[in-house]
This record gives C-alpha cells, sequence and structure tokens, in this order.
C-alpha cells in the first residue's frame, strides 16, 4: 500500500487508500478533521474531559450490547437476569461493573467538562450552539441513566422509578394521563420495564450520537476554545495555519492517549476494587428485587441526580399543588441553554475576568455539590434549610449574571496564547 | 488558587458521599472471604442450619464447590434437595411457609449485599427471649422479626438488659444490650461458648458474603494486575506524549 505523504497537500495516495478516496473523502476527513484539525497549544488538565466522555461513551455502547444479549426486560425475569450475567457468564461480572461504573463515570466526565466551559467561556459566541448541543446532550444523557437505573428491577429501581414518574403527575391537568402513558399502566409495571428497555438500548442511544456528532461537527466547525479564552484563527502563519494551534494529530492523540490512561488507571480501581463505590454508583436497596409492597428506607437517586432532587425537595407546595418544586428542577436545567447569552462580560476566560465572576463561580460549584450531598441525605436537621439556600444561589449564579459579569473588572486579553502544557 | 479548590472539591465529592453512608451501629462481623477454611465451615453451618428455610436461588452447588475447594463427596453430602450439583440451591420450604411464619422466609443470596455483613453478624447474635412474640423471641437489630431463634441451640437463650430513659418527658424503657441466660448446672456442654458461637456466625456470616459475590476474590487479585498494567501503560504513553511535545513551543 503505496501512499504519498499526507504532509503534501492536495496529493492523492494511491492503492487502496486512493481506490476509496475516489469513491468516499476518506483522506480528506481525516486530514479535516484530525490530522490538520489546528487545536489551541495551551490546553490543559480541563481539555481531558471531552475525550474522556468519548471513552466512556463508547464503553457504554459496547458492554451495553453485550449485557443486552443476556439480560430479561420483564418484571419476572429482569432481576434474576441481571444475577445470572454476574454469575454464570463468561466474565458477564466485568461487562456489568464496566457499565454500572461506567454510567457514573458519565456524570464524572461530563460535570467536569461542563465546568471547564464555565472557566473558560466556552459556550461563548461563536459557541452558542456548540454549548446548546451540549445541553442536549446532558439532558439525554440523563434520561438514559434514568431508563437504565430502572432496567436492573432493584426495589430502588422500582421505587426510584414510581417517584420521578409520579413528578409528571403534579402538572396541572394533563398530570394523571402523562404519568399513566409513560408507565404504560397505574404503576411501574412491566409494561414500563418494556418501554425503558426500549428507550435505553435503541432510541436514546441513537439520538445521543447523533448528538455527540453535531457537537464535534459544530466544534471544528468553529474551533477549540483554550484556556486563554482567544480565538487562536485570528493570527494564522504564512502557511495559513493558526500561529497558536498544532494539528491535532499527532499532538493531541498522544496527549489524549496519556489521559486516557491515567483515567482508565481510576476506571479500572473502582470496577475492580469498589464497584459499588460505598452504595454510591450501585445502591444497597437495588440488591433487593422490586417490591411494590416494601419501600426502602430512604429514597434517594443516584448520586449523579440528587442536586436536582435536593432542589424538588427545596421548594414547598404552595396553592395546594407539589408542582412547583418539579418545575424549580425543571428550570434548572432550562437556564442552561441561555448561558451563551446570559453572560456578558466582554472577556471569555476565568484568567482574565474580575473577583466577582471567580466568587460567582466558587460559590456556584460549592452549591451545587451541597445541592448534591443534601439529595443524598433525608430532608431533615440542617439539609432543608441548607438545600433551599443552595438553589437559590444555583439560580443566582445564572439569573444575575447579565448584571455582576457587566460591572466587573477585566484584565487585558494577550495576543497571543501563554504557554502549554 | 480559585483553580485549586474548585479541583480539591471536586476530587473529595466522592469522600463526602462515602461519609454520607454512615451505617448503625452494629457489631462488626470481621468476615475474611480470602480464608476458605472459614468459608467451608460457613457452607457446612449453611447448609446444616439455614437452607431447610432459606434457599440461595443464585448460587449453584457445583459453583460453591469449586470456589471454596469442597471435595465432591463432601459436596454431595451438602447437598439436601438436590442429586444435580449443578442446581441451584433450593431450601426445602413448601409454597404455603407464609402461613407458617407469617412471611416467607426470604432468598439469602443477596442479604450481604443489601445489608452489609456486619448487619447479618448483628442479627444472628442479636435474639432475645420475649414472650410476646409468635416464636418466644425478639431481635435486638431487626425489631420484630418472623424467624425463630434457630441458633439458640448452640447459642442458648440472651435475655433483653433495658434501661430507664426519658424521652419526650416519658420514661420509657430502653433496650441497652443482651445477657446469655446461664444453661442448667451439667447442660453447658450442650451449648458452644460465646467465642466459639462467635466464630460459628463469623464463618456463617463470611460464607453468605460469598454467596453474595461469588466472584469477589477474583476481582480483587485480578484487579492488581489491570490497574499495575495500566500504570506502566499510562507511563509509556506519557513519555510518548513528551516526547512528541519536545517540538512545540
Amino acid at each position: 500500500m503505496a501512499a504519498a505523504p499526507d504532509s503534501v497537500g492536495g496529493t492523492s495516495p494511491g492503492g487502496l487508500i486512493g481506490w476509496i478516496d475516489e469513491r468516499f473523502p476518506l483522506t480528506k476527513l481525516w486530514r479535516e478533521q484530525v490530522s490538520e484539525y489546528y487545536a489551541p497549544k495551551n490546553f490543559n488538565f480541563w481539555y481531558y474531559f471531552g475525550v474522556l466522555s468519548i471513552v466512556v461513551l463508547v464503553n457504554q455502547l459496547v458492554t451495553g450490547i453485550f449485557l443486552t444479549m443476556n439480560y430479561k426486560p420483564s418484571a419476572a425475569e429482569a432481576f434474576g437476569s441481571v444475577e445470572y450475567i454476574m454469575r454464570d457468564l463468561d466474565w458477564g461480572w466485568l461487562i456489568r461493573y464496566m457499565h454500572s461504573t461506567g454510567a457514573s463515570a458519565f456524570f464524572i466526565v461530563v460535570y467536569l467538562h461542563m465546568f471547564r466551559a464555565l472557566l473558560y467561556g466556552s459556550y461563548r459566541k461563536p459557541r452558542e450552539l456548540l454549548w446548546i448541543f451540549g445541553c442536549l446532550i446532558y439532558l439525554l444523557l440523563m434520561a438514559e441513566a434514568f431508563m437504565g437505573y430502572v432496567l436492573p428491577w432493584g426495589n430502588m429501581s422500582f421505587w426510584g422509578a414510581q417517584v420521578i414518574t409520579s413528578l409528571f403527575g403534579s402538572l396541572p391537568i394533563i398530570g394523571g394521563s402523562l404519568v399513566e402513558w409513560i408507565r404504560g399502566d397505574f404503576v411501574i409495571a412491566d409494561a414500563t420495564l418494556n418501554r425503558f428497555f426500549a428507550l435505553h438500548v435503541a432510541a436514546l442511544p441513537l439520538a445521543l450520537v447523533f448528538l455527540v456528532v453535531a457537537h464535534l461537527m459544530a466544534l471544528h466547525e468553529v474551533g477549540s476554545n483554550n484556556p486563554d479564552g482567544i480565538e487562536i484563527k485570528k493570527l494564522k502563519g504564512a502557511d495559513g495555519h493558526p500561529l497558536d494551534g498544532i494539528p491535532f494529530h499527532p499532538y493531541y492523540t498522544v496527549k489524549d492517549l496519556a489521559g486516557i490512561a491515567f483515567f482508565l488507571t481510576l476506571f479500572a480501581a473502582v470496577i475492580f476494587f469498589a464497584p459499588t463505590f460505598f452504595g454510591v454508583f450501585l445502591e444497597e436497596a437495588n440488591f433487593e428485587p422490586a417490591n411494590p409492597l416494601q419501600t426502602p428506607p430512604h429514597i434517594a437517586p443516584v448520586w449523579y441526580f440528587t442536586p436536582f432532587y435536593a432542589m424538588l425537595r427545596a421548594v414547598p407546595s404552595f396553592a395546594g399543588t407539589q408542582v412547583w418544586g418539579v418545575l424549580v428542577m425543571g428550570a434548572a436545567i432550562v437556564v442552561l441553554f441561555f448561558l451563551p447569552w446570559l453572560d456578558r462580560s466582554p472577556v471569555k476566560s476565568i484568567r482574565y475576568k474580575g473577583p466577582i465572576y471567580k466568587v460567582a463561580l466558587a460559590i456556584f460549584s460549592v452549591s451545587f455539590v451541597i445541592l448534591g450531598v443534601c439529595g443524598l441525605k433525608p430532608p431533615s436537621g440542617i439539609y432543608p434549610l441548607l438545600a433551599k439556600i443552595c438553589t437559590a444561589l444555583y439560580f443566582a449564579f445564572f439569573l444575575l449574571m447579565p448584571w455582576y459579569t457587566k460591572i466587573d473588572s477585566v484584565k487585558p486579553v494577550p495576543e497571543r496564547v501563554t504557554g502549554h502544557a | 488558587m480559585l483553580k485549586r479548590l474548585t479541583l480539591l472539591a471536586v476530587l473529595l465529592l466522592p469522600a463526602g458521599f462515602a461519609a454520607a453512608q454512615e451505617g448503625e451501629n452494629y457489631l462488626h462481623a470481621g468476615t475474611d472471604i480470602y480464608n476458605t477454611e472459614s468459608l467451608q465451615r460457613g457452607a457446612r453451618n449453611f447448609m446444616n442450619y439455614c437452607s431447610g428455610c432459606h434457599s440461595l436461588q443464585y448460587l449453584r452447588y457445583n459453583r460453591m464447590g469449586t470456589d471454596l475447594k469442597i471435595p465432591p463427596a463432601d459436596l454431595a453430602a451438602l447437598m439436601f434437595t438436590s442429586n444435580k450439583a449443578f442446581d441451584h440451591i433450593i431450601s426445602a420450604m413448601p409454597a404455603d411457609s407464609e402461613q407458617w411464619f407469617g412471611k416467607k422466609p426470604p432468598d439469602l443470596t443477596l442479604i450481604t449485599r443489601a445489608k452489609g455483613v456486619d448487619y447479618v453478624y448483628s442479627f444472628l447474635k442479636g435474639f432475645y427471649v420475649d414472650p410476646k412474640r409468635l416464636w418466644g423471641v425478639n431481635n435486638q437489630y431487626y425489631p420484630n422479626e418472623a424467624m425463630p431463634a434457630v441458633l439458640s441451640s448452640l447459642q442458648g437463650l440472651q435475655k433483653p438488659v433495658f434501661k430507664s430513659e426519658s424521652v419526650d418527658g416519658q420514661e420509657k424503657m430502653v433496650l441497652t444490650g443482651l445477657e446469655l441466660i446461664p444453661p442448667p448446672p451439667g447442660e453447658e456442654k450442650r451449648y458452644l461458648t460465646p467465642a466459639e458461637y462467635d466464630d460459628f456466625v463469623r464463618d456463617t456470616v463470611n460464607f453468605l458474603d460469598y454467596a453474595g459475590e461469588p466472584i469477589k476474590a477474583k476481582r480483587q487479585s485480578l484487579g492488581i494486575f489491570v490497574v499495575l498494567f495500566l500504570l506502566v501503560f499510562f507511563v509509556f504513553a506519557f513519555l510518548l506524549k513528551k516526547e512528541y511535545w519536545k517540538d512545540v513551543h
């Protein structure tokens, strides 16, 4: 297979690749998206979480396919089929733990990936659509994770699904019939499990993959942001490439390889030594089969939903309905979509933003973590009050942003990116 | 500085969750799934004292025999309800056993995963005499449970120790502990000593911990190699990155 060096622009390789290139833009795609996609040279630690999201997505897709081969989506058999996978299927335990740990890992890397965007203003013009696609991915991911959590048909699966689906029942007029429509029954039952299975293994993964492709296309169209929040395309060299850019391949492929190796080390450590992660990734109550007659001692969603669950509980019922909590929880997600237009700072990166934004982001991050803890705890003692305060702080971060980013002082942004990691 | 703090907060997140899982005041079971002899004794205890009522519906006899290194002849002696080694361990309870106890004896395959080894250990040591209950016993760690004190033929009977405490201005009797009722003179030999009984329960709970996840020991020993391999791979990947990035200025 003779191939001309691909650094010579425009030369088409011969052989098999040449044959394909005449029929499909293989070399063209490779060049545009990888070997000649110029990324800023100053990516730091926070820039690993994008590629790690893809790694975890692939992990979920591949292990999920193998789980599907042995899982039985029926109320009578689901719980037992998971134990069959754990015990009788060769390496089934590994596939199952990779999938269950992968679900939590997905949220860890996605939360850090989103936090990176908050740090460096990656949602700002011209990356608004990139951010919106990302928010949609996050939303779909929550639906995907929720339905996946129901499938093992443990008691927490059952009661978690019961609680979350009943939230829709608080909506006026349509609430009752909407809940029935979602469940396919009056309670969580066999019909619910079947449809959640269909959505979890076919509909939502398809939509997720489609959105991830759109997310990457938007990214490669506008180019990556960087810790300095500078558009590297503004300063190009004689060769037409950005002065502060380096080809994604080989520079970021080898760098990401090291990052992936480090991530996989931690990932494997959890899978092999603490697959339940002390009852956080796999909850104890879920080792008991679904029992409609017995609620677990304390129903809490899995950790990645708990910030929003805490918001739901923080809002008191008012005018005889609980719907306000549901609306607040929904608004907490919806507000993310408007972020590109809420930030009025003349600079993108936190490096050049003033103290007000730094303090606001710190308070927001701490509030989100505290909300997560509140959602895990029973609503007693200090936790309801903490949840109320942190819910207010969560929304204040977004809703007051147009004002505090405008009055905040900024530092001058340099022409070129500063250093590289 | 801010960056460091947020990073720290993010990394400490799991620790906070772990701390959120604090349990009740159970006794410490001190089990060890790597102690095969203890697991073998536990399997024998379970088959002789528990399997009449409680199934291990997801565990097969031959899997147990292989993992616990029980010779086929000894394994056959432990199989009361089946003569096929690939069968699951199913109790002899008839379908209407609910009428006997008010509740079907639960399957115990995943009991340690659902409740923890410390709970099961405490439960088996927590029976005390309570004439108000159907079987004349109650349990310190699972009040008003439906199970008779099956192991009292080994442990002997315990009596509760109450303390009068004022709760919300009312005097209430609070259970503070249990005390072994001394057997009648001359019958001490019929019972295990308290230390022997603790070992008996520990072995049994250890076996149940194994039954909850038969792969656990292998998973952990395999994990050491996987993590070491990935660490070495990381070092080489990191060196490769350094080499490539030499010409980035």
